[in-house]
């Protein structure tokens, strides 16, 4: 068996394989509003993210994400508790100041506050919040960066564009940090007049900062192997971007319980594909180090897999068990759900650990 | 290796060639120096030689420019990029991925090289440039000179038979800097690489260089020659040269070491002569003081307990490596960044940021004048009248950012002297200035110094400190390890002693100035 395949040989897993894993959770998160898998989900996620993250910098971005998690929950509560159309329920927690619009606008704002309608904005928050600690725990493990690496040859362009943007928005902020800073020695005033003079320098430091990239990328041979004719690259684009208008459609179709959503998908896909072959045939671009795809990475995904997979079962057979009927019940506890969830928390020990990277001598000692 | 037969370069809009007639031949294994002041047009020679300009810049490139046999107006940067390794003015631009191993696989991705080549250049050029233990790092956390470091070896994986470096040094500390130029170094005698970089801080790089290719500006035709023969005859030259000129060396000594095996009879004809002390002629009241004062980021400290009092008078320096916290002394001082513990007041004090670009925001230097007026709310005319006193030759209907870079700094200046203050603060203000332009800055500094003022700089620019400190503090890991008199704390050390305090070691002697004043 080569050394990838091993389970504790240490390495860095393959970016996809987590996005797969954290895709299978969400998806799973998508079809429920029990708090019980809910919690489930996120306590999975960062499990999996305390285990199994390096110390890069975008390994701390599921703390951020779990922040904003918290947030939605908060707006839902508030927007739920101060802007809700009608009661729902009767058990009164407390009341506020009503201002009541026209009855045409159907809105009024304060007035009785529920316990039901806390609880349902709390549940339906809980939901958005369980998807993000998802995609949080995604950034966290496998960097979108890194992910960018395994765009197909054909969108290299697209991805090239993508790790500037990911490069540059970081950068946009510090700029406009140093030159507020600069402005207030100048002791300039604040406001939206301000705000377009100070524009200026920035905006212009980033377009000098791209041409100067762009200069770096051409003296280092960007560019230079995909010499390929415009009609080709025009059919390769052709049918990588039906293919994907294929795809979106079939997707809103199956999802819509819509008779062509299958085939259109089909289709889409098989177009896609066939203009992504065009055109990374045509490249001569090579790889430097690909990240293997072996057993663990099937493990992980697998994982994910029978997440969801055993969440759309109970969604089919008990649908009662995955939303509540009235907010105030004891949550049911969806066993089998359940089961697939604690399946995801499996690739925190089947996925090889990380490499040490701290200064240990080839002896063993430090 | 590389041929320029008579090329002229005009850029689009322009009435007169930036380079014009530029014959040039430079033999395999050279490594070439390219001098001359500010918008002379060494950044144009080095980009024609990659074929940037004008196949990325625009313009017209007349004559013609070969590189290994390849006319670079058939072949396009990206045709070249085997040939000619590039480097710009600033690293972090032109890195494209975000860590190590991936920057210096880039280029090769780009030409089709196969997998197992790639791992073994990587390998190889990870050894040959020192960087195996930072691999795998994000490019964003490594030190500056480290970044130039990835940024050559970036390049160097595609094999490329000639390197080209525009001011690989300028924003380096010290050794830091050193550390890149002997990697140069290396690589020529190593490996036969062609060199060709372009600097301001002659000091640093005169002794490596085989040849000096000196742009006198104006669209006049290079001076190109020895090291020794062309800065015999430059306006422009580092000080151990200015030394060797004024007191008649010959031929002129290049280093410090050439010079100090000349200097015996020198030292012993001033060993009775005490050189200038380099003090305040007078000291005032105290405008800028720290006590205790700590100060840092989250849990990162950044400065450990600072005590410092400026009076008026005074210039200081503060020296220290990169991220030892003389930025944020300043910072500190100014009022950007709040003090942890500990206290700090500071008279009204202005800082002339590291980038000084980031200050100006107008259109024309004449609203960047008026609007400074009014954000200081002070008499139109003010701002105006400082710069014209600083820079007399500006057209003041000139964009801010078509300014030079000493320009743009006496502009910021002035913009931060409009406010009145007593203690004025400067970021590293001879980053991509030319000697010019620092006598200049010397001046200005001096004549505040005099009149009631007083000056902290953060600079790495040992020769700036030999010319203008009165005071010198130095910091390591936000603490000050030396404080005193620029003859006391630079003479002895070996990163921040300038040459000609090297050079008449042990007496204390720091600019050649000095030494020729005392003759």
């Amino acid at each position: 068996m080569r050394p990838q395949h091993h389970l504790t040989h240490p390495r860095v897993l393959h970016p996809g394989a987590w996005w797969l894993w954290s895709l299978g959770l969400a998806a799973a998160a998508s079809r429920t509003t029990n708090p019980v898998p809910l919690v489930l989900i996120i306590v999975v996620t960062w499990f999996v993210v305390q285990l199994r993250r390096g110390d890069n910098p975008w390994a701390a971005s599921y703390a951020m994400f779990f922040k904003l998690a918290l947030l939605v929950i908060a707006i839902h509560v508030v927007f739920q508790a101060l802007l809700s159309t009608q009661s729902q329920g009767l058990t009164v927690l407390f009341t506020l100041p009503e201002i009541t619009l026209p009855a045409s606008t159907g809105i009024k704002i304060g007035g009785v506050v529920t316990l039901e309608a806390v609880l349902n904005a709390v549940y339906f928050g809980l939901q958005l919040a369980a998807i993000f600690c998802c995609i949080g725990a995604a950034n966290a493990l496998g960097s979108a960066r890194r992910l960018l690496r395994y765009m197909p040859a054909a969108l290299y362009e697209i991805g090239i564009a993508a790790v500037i943007a990911l490069t540059f928005a970081p950068q946009l902020v510090t700029d406009a940090g140093r030159v507020r800073s600069a402005a207030k020695l100048r002791g300039s005033r604040r406001g939206l007049g301000q705000f377009g003079r100070l524009a200026m320098p920035i905006v212009e430091g980033a377009l000098e900062r791209s041409v100067d990239l762009a200069a770096a990328m051409d003296s280092r041979g960007y560019g230079r192997t995909t010499a390929e004719s415009p009609a080709a690259r025009r059919v390769t684009a052709g049918l990588v971007l039906t293919g994907s208008f294929g795809v979106l459609v079939g997707v809103y179709g199956l999802l819509t319980a819509h008779g062509f959503g299958v085939p259109l998908l089909a289709l889409g896909v098989v177009l896609g594909v066939v203009g992504l072959r065009l055109g990374g045939r045509r490249s001569g671009r090579t790889r430097y180090r690909p990240d293997p795809w072996a057993l663990p990475e099937l493990l992980a995904v697998g994982c994910g897999v029978v997440a969801a997979t055993l969440m759309f079962v109970t969604a089919s057979r008990h649908p009662e068990l995955l939303s509540l009927a009235s907010p105030t019940d004891l949550p049911p506890v969806p066993l089998l759900a359940c089961l697939g969830i604690l399946v995801g928390l499996l690739p925190a020990f089947v996925t090889p650990p990380l490499p040490d990277t701290s200064g240990v001598r080839e002896d063993g000692s430090r | 290796m590389i041929r320029f037969d008579s090329v002229s370069v005009t850029y689009a809009g322009q009435s007169r060639p930036t380079l014009a007639d530029v014959d040039l031949f430079v033999p395999e294994g050279e490594l070439v120096l390219v001098m001359g002041s500010t918008g002379c047009g060494k950044t144009t020679l080095l980009r024609a030689i990659n074929g940037l300009v004008p196949h990325f810049s625009g313009g017209t490139l007349r004559g013609r420019v070969t590189v290994d046999g390849r006319d670079t107006a058939t072949h396009k940067p990206r045709d070249l990029a085997d040939v000619v390794g590039f480097v710009g003015q600033d690293p972090v631009a032109g890195f494209v991925t975000d860590n190590v191993e991936d920057e210096l696989a880039y280029g090769m991705e780009s030409l089709g090289l196969p997998p197992a080549t790639m791992r073994k250049r990587v390998e190889e050029t990870l050894d040959l440039l020192g960087l195996a233990d930072l691999r795998g790092r994000p490019l964003v956390q490594l030190s500056g000179g480290q970044q130039q470091r990835v940024a050559i070896g970036s390049v160097l994986t595609t094999h490329p038979r000639v390197l080209v470096l525009d001011e690989p040094t300028s924003a380096l500390d010290p050794l830091a800097a050193e550390d890149v130029l002997s990697t140069l170094q290396r690589l020529v005698h190593d490996l036969g690489l062609t060199v060709v970089l372009a600097e301001h801080r002659l000091e640093r790089v005169v002794q490596h260089a085989d040849r000096i290719i000196w742009l006198p500006g104006a669209a006049q035709p290079p001076v190109d020659g020895d090291p020794a023969t062309v800065l015999a005859g430059t306006p422009i030259a580092p000080p151990v040269v200015e030394l060797g000129r004024a007191v008649g060396w010959q031929p002129l000594p290049l280093t410090v070491r050439d010079a100090r095996r000349r200097s015996a009879d020198l030292r012993e004809r001033l060993a009775g002569t005490s050189p200038p002390a380099h003090l305040a002629p007078e000291l005032g009241e105290v405008v800028a003081d720290a006590q205790a004062l700590v100060a840092g980021y989250g849990r990162r400290v950044v400065l450990g307990g600072i005590d410092l009092t400026v009076r008026t008078g005074e210039v200081v320096a503060l020296m220290g490596r990169n991220g030892a916290g003389k930025s944020t002394l300043l910072r500190t001082l100014v009022g950007l960044h709040p003090a942890r513990t500990g206290s700090v007041t500071a008279e009204p004090a202005g800082l002339v940021p590291q980038v000084p670009a980031d200050l100006l925001y107008a259109a024309t230097v004449a609203d960047e004048c008026s609007g400074s007026d009014r954000d200081a709310g002070v008499a139109p005319g003010t701002t105006r009248a400082l710069f014209d006193r600083l820079a007399p030759e500006v057209p003041i209907d000139r964009h801010p950012r078509d300014l030079s870079e000493g320009q743009k700094l006496t502009l910021a200046l002035a913009v931060v002297l409009t406010g009145a203050p007593r203690v004025v603060l400067l970021d590293e203000p001879t980053r991509g200035l030319d000697y010019t332009a620092k006598r200049r800055l010397v001046d200005v500094l001096r004549e505040l110094a005099a009149t009631d003022h007083a000056i902290v700089l953060a600079t790495h620019d040992v020769e700036l400190v030999a010319e203008v400190a009165t005071r010198v503090v130095v910091l390591a890991d936000g603490e000050v390890v030396a404080d005193g008199s620029a003859p006391e704390v630079v003479v002895s050390s070996p990163a921040f002693a300038p040459q000609v305090a090297k050079v008449m070691a042990p007496q204390p002697w720091l600019t050649a100035h000095d030494v020729v004043a005392a003759l």
